[in-house]
């Protein structure tokens, strides 16, 4: 499923090609200007020389076999003083150029890079749930390399190649008419081969990324299975699988491959026939003394002709440089939108304005607002009808009513839930999976918007709490842990940045994750990598708890979150967090029935509806579904 | 290094060895063709008849057509080459893989393989192809250009004498200053790479403890790291451009000055116009080709890395090996532990498995539990030596496991893993895992055996439902009934379930337990469970604690004897205890 129904996909080459230069404009405001600038006159520079070597070639001429050297070198010398001038101008431009191209460049991938970084995690839960992970990856990465080489290196180089084919032809015309058409045929030929082969070729690299992608997969898919395989002593055949596709690979890269590489040979020969023409043409002009149209009004003569033959080759050069150009302006095309439509995207809405502030009773039992961490907390209410601020103290109260959802449309997740959690209590869901357990947490902390019914959180319609609040007064535990890189201290952290290492091991403690980490070969202090790869998941589902511990919340969600613990170690942390959460709202979601058992209230799903809702007791008194799940008639997931 | 890789060019030699055959023909063409067409030119001004001129235009355009031919058949067999060794190497890579022991694939990622795999072989295919066409293309190049420009310029080409060095030291220094910064660049891509990948896998994380801030801090200093590594980097590389036109320029302008003063004073013997052109021709060729070649040093160099991490690979030594005369036949199911310790890795500080002594015999039920991290795996493991013994000996069928041949232990040894996997493939094609050449009908009967049928046949194509990768479209408890199924085909003498049942209901879980017992009563048969339901009626019970064996024996034996399986039971039955306690004290 591709989520891009905003953004700059709707958009032509020439529209993102505008957008980008504008964005860049607005990083760059002077150099990148100054940058263009240095290109255009660099590019005119470095293409004037020719015609101080036809100035040379003609003073040559002039003074014919028998001049001396004495009579002409102060007309030689000042000719090349003038072009050394050139010459040391088009060198500074040069520099300066590739300097402040250095900075642009970088400098722009950074700030595209901040910007979709921004925009992405700005963006609603949905995009994430709906787009692969690795195609929002690959943004970062492959786009932004394209789109590197597009701005540094193929867009300067196409334009300076531009001025030149303009300059240059210019010049020709300058010098001769006629030679200048007979370049120009040679130009139109040369263009069609271009298009050839580079059609051909852009072809066959699409076709060898669609193999190498199968490659990719079928290599994933069984490397993630190895363990596998070996037990099934299957090597022999995933060897004859693989080599099946690395063969179809081998031949759409060959095939691309020799498109590509045979394009450099092709325009560089037809450049020297091109030459050898103009060659023929020019002595046959000579030869026959014919008559030549040109600007400077000169008739054709061997000054004319030699300059003309390097201009022909500048000229042919300059076309070959934008076709080298062409695949990778294709690409960075490409890469450019990507970029721009991660950065377009619609970020998750906020409409809220209700707060939540550290709080504390005055002495006449009113609420107030207060700087210090006092455990106790409360909604900070702004009413526009008077302007007037109330403030309601967290309870962790929350209720639903005749909730209804659908992830996708005509597609109802859930169907009228009504359902209240009071405050202190631990609630519980059951049900098989895709029965709506996580749907309804997920509402609830508004990684999804309800389609209808209301929410009331403390008897405030959660729509009204900003979303940041909302969030911060919830803990969450999901059933896949996702550790960051540092220590694990950082990693209990995380959960309030401002905790002490005495609270974060506090937490630790109250999780039963210490007695592992201290087994830990560095203890606290033990670097996590890829996800927390040395730990078990069991490990990595303690210190996911830990790190909520140490938030600290009024309201607690744990989704699966002892899933991978042995039942044993369970009852430990289940200990712990009663412990913690005395008086707070918890909700539980469990696959095994021990976890649930002792809930205030254990609600059973079924494809989105509550069938069944009560303590443990009341539920298997019922005999109903809970009563048959308890006792093994059913399965679970 | 060069020695691993080179293992892999094989039957692509051919190719590799042609193209710079090729490459040297297109070379001397190339370097030809401005001399011929200097004459052509100083034969024009010297007012040639007609058919001269064309005569050398014939010549010319006869040359520059073989120089396409040669360019191309250069093109086409050093894509040929790079291309097949690329094939190769990827062949080889994979066929490595499929050779690890466990513990070598524990000590690769699969992500790291992958990327091994595709980006890093395709850098080396394309540094390949470079070395093989332009390396040696442009040196070549080089010394055609700078022999023709004497032979054209005579004296004057002794400006490249001094040009050449002052180019070829200052690029030389260029991609020297410029190779460490790139190298840090990449490390610290991985870094802004990695922060980027957590953030995507985490984001409920991230937005649930509204860190997006702190995220977007840690993101961006990480970016500016790697924007200033690279610009500093992309501007000393910048540098190679003016350079390479200072001396170009510098040519040029001596070229222009020098060589008018030649012609004028030798009256055009020593030089003449074309020859001034063409040597302004091959002093841009001379130039360009060194840029190339630095170009082609920065390349290689990027290259390396990725070898470096190929090789790994393929050098990666195979920790598990057959044995020299392998026994291949398994007597029986009987299994012994003889003073077996265990570590997964010779660093490792702690034994995984600490002096194991153990028998089975064959055609028993053993159950296996203990809490996470006790080794209960790590115990069941070495029984098909997926993993060997640090220290004693693990017997199957009164044989040392380390004596048979690895196929015939594994096909007679049958682990249902705790990660278990189906891949992507029809029911059918994924249960002849087991046994390539198992009719349709043992199928129907292994499935039956691990109840599976009762659900494929609900399935509207059965055996023939395509299964998605890792085996997405079917729940939990499916998957690990398909997967026990898969290793009844293989008709073994052990099979050991590694908590297989722990998403599959209780009365099902009994059901599978019961065929097992009933219809393959020779096989000895392994079970690590969570929960003591699945154990409560094997033949004994083996409860393990941090590496140890704590207990061996039958339930209710362990009920009275031994604390942690007594724990486990309560913790699992507690409720319902309580309840009856309850009812009886009502």
């Amino acid at each position: 499923m591709r989520n891009s129904s905003l953004g700059s996909s709707g958009i032509s080459n020439g529209m993102l090609l505008k957008k980008l230069f504008k964005t860049m404009l607005g990083f760059y405001p002077v150099a990148l200007p100054l940058t263009i600038a240095l290109i255009v006159f660099d590019s005119v520079v470095k293409n004037i020389p020719s015609l101080f070597m036809q100035h040379v070639i003609e003073i040559i001429e002039d003074a014919g076999l028998s001049g001396t050297w004495a009579d002409i070198s102060a007309r030689i010398l000042s000719a090349v003083a003038i072009l050394a001038l050139m010459y040391v101008l088009s060198l500074i431009a040069d520099f300066a150029f590739g300097q402040i191209m250095a900075v642009i460049t970088q400098g722009t991938l950074k700030k595209l890079r901040e910007k979709m970084f921004a925009s992405m995690q700005k963006l609603p839960i949905k995009y994430f749930d709906t787009n692969d992970h690795g195609d929002i990856m690959s943004r970062y990465t492959n786009d932004i390399d394209t789109l590197r080489q597009m701005i540094s290196q193929s867009i300067p180089q196409i334009l300076m190649s531009m001025i030149g084919i303009v300059t240059l032809f210019f010049i020709m015309i300058y010098f001769s008419i006629p030679l200048t058409i007979v370049v120009l045929l040679g130009v139109i030929l040369m263009t069609f081969f271009i298009k050839k082969i580079a059609g051909g070729s852009s072809r066959f690299f699409f076709r060898q990324q669609t193999s190498l992608g199968k490659v990719e997969g079928f290599a994933e898919e069984l490397m993630t299975g190895q363990k596998v395989v070996k037990v099934f002593c299957h090597e022999d055949r995933s060897q004859a699988d693989f080599d099946k596709l690395n063969n179809q690979l081998f031949e759409d890269s060959n095939r691309a491959n020799k498109y590509a590489n045979t394009l450099g040979p092709l325009l560089y020969n037809i450049g020297n026939i091109l030459y050898v023409i103009v060659a023929i043409v020019g002595g046959i002009l000579l030869i026959f003394d014919a008559p030549n149209w040109s600007i400077a009004g000169m008739s054709i003569s061997i000054s004319i002709v030699v300059p003309f033959l390097n201009i022909t080759k500048a000229f042919t050069g300059n076309i070959n440089q934008v076709s080298n150009q062409l695949n990778l302006v294709v690409m960075g095309i490409a890469g450019t939108r990507r970029i721009f439509d991660l950065i377009d995207q619609k970020p998750e809405v906020d409409n809220g304005y209700v707060t939540l502030v550290n709080a504390k009773y005055e002495k006449d039992g009113s609420v107030t607002e207060c700087e210090e961490r006092t455990n106790m907390w409360a909604w900070k209410h702004p009413h526009s009808a008077d302007g007037s601020i109330t403030y309601e103290p967290l309870k962790g109260d929350v209720r639903l009513f005749d909730v209804d959802f659908e992830y996708e449309e005509n597609k109802p997740v859930l169907h009228n839930i009504t359902l209240y959690a009071k405050p202190g209590q631990k609630v519980a869901f059951v049900g098989a999976t895709g029965a709506g357990k996580t749907t309804i947490t997920n509402l609830i902390n508004r990684f999804y918007d309800i389609a209808d019914g209301k929410i009331r959180y403390d008897g405030i319609n959660i729509n009204k709490i900003k979303k940041d609040d909302l969030r911060r007064s919830l803990g969450i535990v999901l059933q896949d842990t996702n550790l960051f890189t540092g220590t694990v201290m950082d990693n209990i952290r995380y959960g309030r940045l401002d905790a002490s290492d005495e609270e974060c091991k506090a937490a630790a403690q109250l999780a039963g994750a210490d007695d592992f980490i201290e087994r830990l070969p560095d203890g606290y202090d033990t670097m996590l990598t890829q996800n927390g790869a040395n730990l078990s998941q069991g490990q990595r589902q303690l210190l996911s708890i830990a790190r909520v511990a140490v938030a600290d919340p009024p309201v607690m969600i744990l989704d699966e979150a002892t899933s991978s613990i042995d039942t044993r170690t369970e009852a430990i942390v289940q200990r712990g967090m009663d412990a913690l959460m005395v008086g707070r709202t918890v909700f539980v979601i469990a696959h095994r029935l021990s976890t649930v058992k002792n809930s205030d209230v254990i609600i059973v799903l079924d494809h989105g509806r509550i069938i069944e809702r009560g303590s443990h007791e009341e539920l298997l008194a019922k005999k109903g579904q809970y009563y048959q799940l308890y006792t093994g008639a059913f399965e679970l997931e | 290094m060069l020695k691993t890789l080179a293992a892999s060019v094989r039957e692509y030699k051919k190719p590799a060895l042609l193209t710079p055959v090729y490459v040297i023909f297109e070379v001397i063409l190339d370097c030809i063709i401005p001399f011929l067409i200097a004459e052509l030119v100083n034969r024009i001004s010297a007012g040639a008849e007609l058919n001269v001129i064309l005569g050398y235009g014939g010549v010319l355009a006869v040359m520059a057509l073989l120089s396409l031919l040669f360019g191309t058949l250069a093109a086409f067999s050093c894509s040929d080459a790079a291309c097949g060794f690329a094939k190769n190497l990827r062949h080889d890579i994979f066929a490595r893989i499929q050779g690890f022991s466990f513990e070598n694939i524990d000590r690769f990622s699969t992500s790291s393989l992958v990327t091994r795999l595709t980006t890093d072989i395709s850098n080396i295919q394309f540094a390949y192809m470079m070395i093989i066409r332009t390396a040696i293309r442009s040196p070549l190049m080089l010394v055609f250009s700078f022999v023709m420009a004497f032979i054209m310029g005579g004296n004057m080409a002794w400006i490249f004498v001094f040009v050449i060095p002052v180019l070829g030291t200052g690029l030389y220094i260029v991609s020297k200053k410029a190779m460490p910064r790139f190298r840090a660049v990449f490390k610290k891509y991985d870094n802004l790479n990695n922060s980027i990948q957590e953030n995507i896998k985490g984001i409920r994380v991230v937005k649930s403890f509204v860190r997006e801030d702190y995220e977007q801090n840690k993101f961006n200093n990480a970016a500016e790291d790697v924007c200033r590594d690279f610009t500093v980097a992309e501007r000393i590389v910048a540098v190679n451009g003016p350079l390479m036109q200072f001396c170009l320029y510098a040519v040029m302008v001596f070229t222009l000055s020098f060589g008018s003063y030649m012609i004028i004073s030798s009256s055009g013997l020593d030089l003449d116009v074309g020859q001034l052109s063409a040597m302004l021709t091959y002093s841009f060729m001379m130039l360009n080709s060194l840029m190339m070649l630095s170009m082609i040093f920065v390349m290689i160099t990027m290259a390396d890395e990725s070898a470096k991490r190929v090789c790994e690979v393929l050098t990666e030594k195979n920790t598990l090996t057959n044995p020299e005369n392998p026994v291949y036949d398994v007597k029986d199911g009987s299994i012994d532990f003889d003073g077996v310790s265990f570590k997964y890795s010779k660093t490792a500080k702690r034994n995984a498995l600490e002096n194991i002594n153990l028998h089975i015999n064959s055609g028993e039920t053993i159950g296996i539990v203990g809490g996470t991290g006790s080794s209960k795996s790590s115990l069941i493991q070495l029984i098909s030596r997926l993993y060997d013994a640090t220290e004693g000996v693990v017997k199957v069928g009164g044989v040392d496991v380390r004596s048979y041949d690895l196929d015939t232990l594994r096909n007679n040894v049958a682990v249902v893993l705790q990660k278990n996997l189906l891949f992507s493939g029809t029911i059918k094609e994924n249960l002849r895992w087991g046994d390539e050449n198992a009719t349709d009908e043992e199928i129907v009967e292994a499935c039956r055996l691990a109840c599976a049928d009762e659900f494929v046949e609900t399935f509207p194509q059965k055996y023939d439902t395509y299964i998605e990768q890792g085996g997405a479209n079917v729940s939990g408890g499916q998957k690990q009934r398909l997967c026990i199924a898969r290793a009844l085909l293989k008709k073994p003498k052990i099979l050991i379930l590694d908590d297989s049942t722990s998403a599959v209901d209780t009365k099902t879980d009994a059901k599978i337990r019961a065929a097992l017992k009933k219809y393959i009563p020779q096989t000895t048969k392994i079970i690590i469970a969570q929960r003591t339901a699945s154990v409560e009626d094997a033949d004994k019970i083996i409860v393990m604690d941090a590496g140890k064996i704590v207990a061996f024996g039958t339930h209710d034996e362990l009920l009275k004897t031994n604390d942690i399986y007594r724990e486990i039971y309560t913790s699992q039955n507690k409720a319902e205890s309580d309840r009856k306690a309850g009812e009886a004290n009502a």
